[in-house]
C-alpha cells in the first residue's frame, strides 16, 4: 500500500535534488531554470498528497497556482537569459561573472 | 459580503488595474514618451494611495475569509512601502532619462511590485503569501535587467532571478509541509494547530519558511545575491531595493511568524537571533573591504537587516514596534543617501567609486555635510536619527531576555562605524583628486537635503520622531496579541 509517506519521499528526493542541481551544475544556466522547475514540481507532489490525506481542497487549488506561477517565472527566466546571451555570448554558469560576489 | 472584501482591498485594486490600464495605454500610444509623465503620475498615486491608508479607520478587517488582513501593522507597514517607493520614482527619473534608460515599463513595474508588496504585509494566508511574494519578485527580477544592454544589469538580473527562484521554492517547500502538518493554509488554523501540538513537519515547515524570507530580507548567510544585484543594477532600480522590497519582507517575515507560528515562540527565537547576528557581523566586517559606494550599500543592508531581525528575535510587542521603527527610519536614511549617490557624476558619467568622494567638500560644502549627517545615522551615532533605530531594538532584544544579543548589536554596529566614517573621512580629508563633479540635479539636491534635515532633526522635542513611536505601538499591538 503506498500511503501518505511514499509521496513526501519522492518529493523530498525530487526537492534536493533540484538544489543540488542548482549548486553543483557547472555547464548551463538553463538547467539551472530546469532544476528550479524541478522543485517547485517536488513541492507540487506535496501539496496533493497532503490534499489528498487530509481530503482538503486548498491544497490542490495551491498546486494550480504554483503551476501559474512557475509558468511565469519560466518565461521571465528565459528572457532575462536572452538578454544576457546577446550581452555575453555564452550562458555558461561559469561565466556568469562579471561581478564576483 | 464580497462588497465589505473589495473595499477592504481597495488600495490594491485601485493600483493594480492602474498598472494594467496605463500599460494598455502606454503601448497603443506614444510609448516611451509617456515614461516621465506615467514616473510622476504613478509615485502621485503611491502618496494618495498612502493618504488614503492613512487616513482610513484603524480597525481591523480581513476580506476572504481571513486570507487579506488589513490592520494596523499591514497599514503601517504599506505606508512606508508606498511613500519610499513613490520617493524613489520621482528621484530615478531624470538620472534614467539622462541615461536613455526611462522606459514606460519602469513606473509600472514598480507599481506591480508594489501591489505584491502589499498584498505581503496583508497576507492572512500561506496563499496570499505566495502570490503577493511571487508578484513582487517576478516584477522586481524584470526591474534589475532594466538595462539590457549592460552586461552588468542582464547578470544582476540573472543572478536575481536563480537565486529568487531558490528562495521561492525553499519558501514554498516549507509552505508545503506547513500545509500539510497544521491542516490549512489560514495563519489563524495554523496557529491554533501548532500551539496545540507542535510537530517536527511542522518545526520543517517552519525553518524551511525562515530560510526563504532570510533570503528576501537578504539577511545572512542568505545574502549572496544582494551585492552583486545591487551593483550591477541600474542606480534607481538599487535605490529601490534597498527600500521598499525591504519593509515589505520585514512586514511578511513578521507577520508569518507573529501570526501563524506566534504561539510558538521560543522554536523560532533562536533562528531569527542566529540570522541576526549573522548578518549585523557579515554586513560589518565584509563591507569594509568594498570601493563600490553601491556594494557598500549592500552590505550596509545587511547589516541593518540584522538589526531589525533583532528587534523581530524578541518575539515581544516591543520587538515589532522596534523592528517597525527600525525599518521607517532605515528607509528614510537610505532615501536620503541614494539620493546623493544618484547625483554622483563625473563628466555626465555616473561614478560609483567611493575614492572619487575625496576633497568633496571643497567643491561642495552643503552636500558633504548631508553625506556627513547621513553616514553618521547609518553608522547610528546620536542624535541622528539612526540612533534611536538601533536603540529601540536594543532595547527589545534586552527586555526579551537577549542581551548576548544586544552586546552583540553594538559590537557590530562600532565594527560597522568604520567605514561609514571612512567615507565622511575621505570626503572632508581625501587628497584632492579630480572625483565627482559636485553638481546636483534640483530633485536629488532637494530630496538628500530634505531627508539629512529629518536624520538631523528629528529628535527635537515637539518632533518626537513625528509621533512613530506610539503610530509602530499600536501597529504592533494589532500583531502580537
Amino acid at each position: 500500500m503506498i500511503g501518505l509517506e511514499h509521496y513526501l519521499a519522492v518529493a523530498a528526493a525530487l526537492f534536493v535534488i533540484g538544489i543540488f542541481g542548482l549548486f553543483l551544475n557547472r555547464k548551463n544556466v538553463i538547467i539551472l531554470l530546469m532544476s528550479i522547475e524541478l522543485m517547485l514540481l517536488a513541492v507540487n507532489i506535496n501539496f496533493v498528497a497532503f490534499s489528498s490525506f487530509l481530503n482538503d481542497m486548498v491544497g490542490q487549488v495551491f498546486t494550480l497556482f504554483v503551476l501559474t506561477v512557475a509558468a511565469a517565472e519560466a518565461a521571465i527566466g528565459l528572457a532575462i537569459l536572452v538578454c544576457f546571451f546577446r550581452n555575453r555570448g555564452t550562458i555558461d554558469v561559469e561565466d556568469v561573472n562579471v561581478m564576483k560576489g | 459580503m464580497i462588497s465589505a472584501d473589495i473595499q477592504t482591498v481597495m488600495p490594491e485594486i485601485i493600483l493594480a488595474v492602474y498598472a494594467m490600464l496605463a500599460l494598455l495605454v502606454a503601448v497603443y500610444t506614444t510609448k516611451d514618451a509617456m515614461a516621465p509623465l506615467l514616473t510622476w503620475v504613478t509615485s502621485g498615486l503611491f502618496v494618495l494611495l498612502a493618504f488614503y491608508i492613512g487616513a482610513g479607520e484603524a480597525v481591523t478587517t480581513t476580506a476572504f475569509d481571513g486570507m487579506f488582513n488589513n490592520d494596523g501593522f499591514a497599514r503601517f507597514a504599506k505606508i512606508v512601502i508606498l511613500i519610499s517607493a513613490a520617493s524613489v520614482l520621482v528621484m530615478s527619473q531624470e538620472y534614467m532619462q539622462k541615461r536613455d534608460l526611462l522606459r514606460f515599463e519602469y513606473p509600472l513595474l514598480v507599481a506591480l511590485s508594489v501591489v505584491g508588496m502589499m498584498v505581503m504585509v496583508s497576507a492572512g494566508d500561506l496563499m496570499a503569501l505566495y502570490m503577493g511574494l511571487e508578484l513582487q519578485s517576478l516584477a522586481l527580477y524584470v526591474v534589475a535587467s532594466l538595462r539590457r544592454d549592460s552586461l552588468k544589469s542582464t547578470e544582476a538580473g540573472l543572478k536575481y532571478f536563480v537565486l529568487g527562484a531558490l528562495s521561492s521554492g525553499l519558501l514554498l517547500y516549507g509552505a508545503s509541509l506547513t500545509y500539510g502538518f497544521a491542516g490549512t493554509t489560514l495563519f489563524s488554523g495554523i496557529m491554533a494547530a501548532a500551539s496545540a501540538d507542535f510537530s517536527l513537519g511542522l518545526l520543517f515547515g517552519v525553518v524551511f519558511m525562515l530560510a526563504g524570507f532570510a533570503f528576501k530580507v537578504s539577511a545572512a548567510p542568505f545574502h549572496m545575491w544582494t551585492p552583486d544585484v545591487y551593483e550591477g543594477s541600474p542606480t534607481p532600480v538599487t535605490a529601490f531595493f534597498a527600500t521598499a522590497p525591504k519593509v515589505a519582507a520585514m512586514g511578511l517575515f513578521a507577520r508569518v511568524v507573529h501570526d501563524a507560528f506566534g504561539g510558538i515562540v521560543a522554536e523560532w527565537q533562536q533562528i531569527v537571533a542566529f540570522l541576526a547576528v549573522a548578518s549585523m557581523f557579515w554586513g560589518a566586517v565584509a563591507a569594509i573591504s568594498q570601493r563600490d559606494i553601491k556594494r557598500l550599500m549592500a552590505y550596509s543592508s545587511i547589516a541593518h537587516m540584522g538589526f531589525a531581525l533583532m528587534g523581530l528575535a524578541a518575539g515581544t510587542v516591543l520587538g515589532v514596534q522596534a523592528m517597525l521603527i527600525y525599518m521607517a527610519i532605515y528607509v528614510t536614511m537610505n532615501v536620503g543617501t541614494f539620493a546623493f549617490i544618484l547625483g554622483m557624476e563625473k563628466d555626465g558619467r555616473p561614478i560609483t567609486d567611493i575614492e572619487s568622494l575625496k576633497s568633496y567638500s571643497k567643491k561642495q560644502p552643503l552636500m558633504s555635510l548631508v553625506v556627513l549627517i547621513m553616514m553618521f545615522s547609518l553608522a547610528g551615532v546620536p542624535p541622528m536619527l539612526g540612533f534611536f533605530g538601533k536603540f529601540y531594538v536594543l532595547r527589545a532584544a534586552y527586555d526579551a531576555g537577549l542581551g548576548w544579543l544586544a552586546v552583540a548589536g553594538v559590537v557590530a554596529s562600532v565594527i560597522g562605524a568604520f567605514y561609514y566614517l571612512r567615507i565622511v573621512y575621505y570626503v572632508y580629508f581625501g587628497e584632492d583628486t579630480d572625483g565627482v563633479d559636485g553638481t546636483m540635479s534640483p530633485v536629488l539636491w532637494t530630496a538628500a537635503v530634505v531627508t539629512a534635515a529629518i536624520v538631523l532633526l528629528a529628535w527635537v522635542p515637539g518632533i518626537n520622531l513625528f509621533g512613530i513611536e506610539t503610530i509602530a505601538q499600536a501597529a504592533a499591538e494589532t500583531l502580537v496579541n
